[in-house]
């Protein structure tokens, strides 16, 4: 069953890299969810030239590999950054350095577009009869979206939105192809100083396999909190 | 501009109106579903609004809390006019978008197709606006909404979520979640219309509970042997405009417009 005396040694590298893909993956859900409300609700609501934008920038992240995202930002980007002293002398400069802001940036926007373009759908479906209630109750309408529109919306599509942190969790190895040690990365180190091919490669897959079933769980456990006729 | 004045001249005259609506006319493109509707509900009136499907009353009823926004006309509710802005595509605007919340709590609405928000229990949806809107705290929204909900007889379903409930009961909490924000007048919009037959009942029960504690009420329904037994006035609308009106005994016994008395004979029997 192979050889697996490297594996105590790389524990602590592994843990790192655990966290840093964890780093990666809930920056990259939160910020993007945020900006996929705005996005999805500008497609709904209008103003049209605003909906238009973001339908346009769905489009364009959904139909690009993120790698050549991030390899743009990072490589093409971040190799700009320099010729701008402005920017070397400033106290953002730390940060444009490393390359973990790029691949949390290029993620965020992955997410932002995919979860834009599921939350556009979500927004509509929601019944129109249940916002004229809270209309009609005399909510504002800030109000309607904070506690009605949004949480309905979401309620919608979560096992859609389960299945996109899923799939984003199994794009951040992207970031090792600049200079991250994700614990795909860490994978990496461990067959370049072990030669071991193949027990690094199973036991990464073995841990990406346990943070998708804790994310299952998660998922699981938001929907159920709402029971639903459909699912009981 | 017109359109305001008249509103406060209007209300200088009747002080005691509940929901007073002048000249309501609206307009669908070129569909003119309201040709000029005026409605005068005094406090404790229970007005029924009855007529063919197409006659404008659903769309009287929700141009009143501005669900649809009116041509042209004017609408005050306790004698305070809502203010709009000059017409534009056939729809007034609301000048003060924060008057229009605030009277809006003065008038809840039940609707045909319940619209109970699906994301909450039963005792959310009934606990949310008194909480959300009118700022009390979740304790004191609570005990309301509990014997709010023991009052439409939904107390044991309170934790249950509105996709297990039967029409009736969905309805029942609706009534339940308008009657919360304590409104002035509360808007039935055919409230018994979506209801399998057997579970109408229990609504008109409801409803009429509420009538009977002199709450006033304008009620859209066709539900006609209700509307005569409930109701303190009758408004029959034919093709967006009031064709009778009067209480229930003149409309229904001895109406005075031949069509009206076709069609609460047809209805009747």
């Amino acid at each position: 069953m192979g050889e697996w005396y490297w594996l105590p040694d790389y524990g602590w590298r592994f843990v790192e890299g655990i966290w840093v893909t964890l780093e990666l993956l809930g920056i990259a859900l939160f910020f993007g969810f945020l900006l996929a409300i705005p996005i999805g609700l500008v497609q709904v609501t209008g103003p049209r030239w605003l909906g238009a934008i973001a339908r346009g920038y769905c489009t364009m992240i959904r139909g690009t590999p993120l790698l050549i995202q991030l390899w743009l930002l990072y490589y093409g980007l971040g190799s700009l950054f320099p010729y701008f002293p402005e920017l070397r002398n400033s106290f953002i400069w730390p940060i444009l350095r490393e390359a973990f802001p790029y691949a949390a940036f290029a993620f965020i926007l992955s997410v932002a577009a995919y979860e834009g373009h599921i939350m556009r759908g979500a927004f509509a479906s929601v019944p129109k009869g249940e916002l004229e209630a809270a209309r009609a109750m005399g909510m504002g309408r800030f109000t309607v979206l904070r506690r009605i529109w949004l949480p309905r919306a979401i309620q919608n599509v979560l096992p859609t939105l389960a299945g996109e942190a899923v799939l984003t969790l199994k794009s951040v190895p992207l970031a090792s192809t600049i200079t991250i040690f994700d614990v795909f990365g860490v994978g990496g180190i461990v067959r370049q100083e072990t030669y071991r091919i193949y027990e690094p490669l199973i036991f990464v897959g073995f841990i990406y396999l346990l943070i998708t079933a804790v994310l299952v769980v998660l998922f699981r456990w938001l929907e159920n909190r709402v029971p639903s006729a459909n699912r009981a | 501009m017109s359109a305001t004045l008249t509103a406060s001249s209007a209300v200088a005259e009747s002080a005691t109106s509940a929901i007073k609506v002048d000249d309501l006319h609206k307009s669908f493109g070129d569909l003119e579903v309201l040709k000029g509707v005026s409605m005068d509900a005094a406090e404790g009136d229970v007005v029924s609004i009855i007529g063919a499907s197409g006659s404008g009353k659903s769309t009287f009823l929700r141009c009143i809390n501005l669900l649809e926004l009116p041509t042209s006309g004017a609408i005050s509710i306790a004698g305070e006019a809502i203010k709009f802005n000059a017409p534009k595509n056939n729809e007034m605007h609301p000048a003060d978008r924060k008057q229009v919340q605030r009277l809006r709590t003065d008038l809840a609405m039940v609707f045909q197709s319940f619209n109970l928000w699906g994301h909450m229990s039963v005792l959310q949806n009934v606990m949310e606006a008194p909480v959300q809107v009118l700022g009390q705290t979740k304790a004191e929204a609570r005990e309301k909404a509990e014997a709010m909900l023991e009052r439409v007889g939904l107390y044991e379903k309170r934790d249950q979520f509105p996709a297990f409930l039967s029409g009736g009961q969905q309805q029942r909490a609706a009534i339940a979640r308008a009657l919360a924000i304590e409104p002035r007048a509360m808007l039935f919009d055919e409230p018994t219309s979506a209801l399998d037959p057997e579970l109408v009942g229990e609504v008109l029960k409801v409803i009429r509970s509420i009538a009977d504690e002199g709450r006033t009420m304008i009620l859209v329904t066709h539900e006609m042997a209700f509307a005569r037994d409930v109701s303190s006035k009758i408004m029959y609308l034919h093709q967006g405009l009031v064709e009778e009106e009067g209480p229930p005994e003149q409309v229904f016994r001895n109406p005075s417009s031949e069509r009206t008395r076709a069609f609460v004979s047809s209805i009747h029997n």
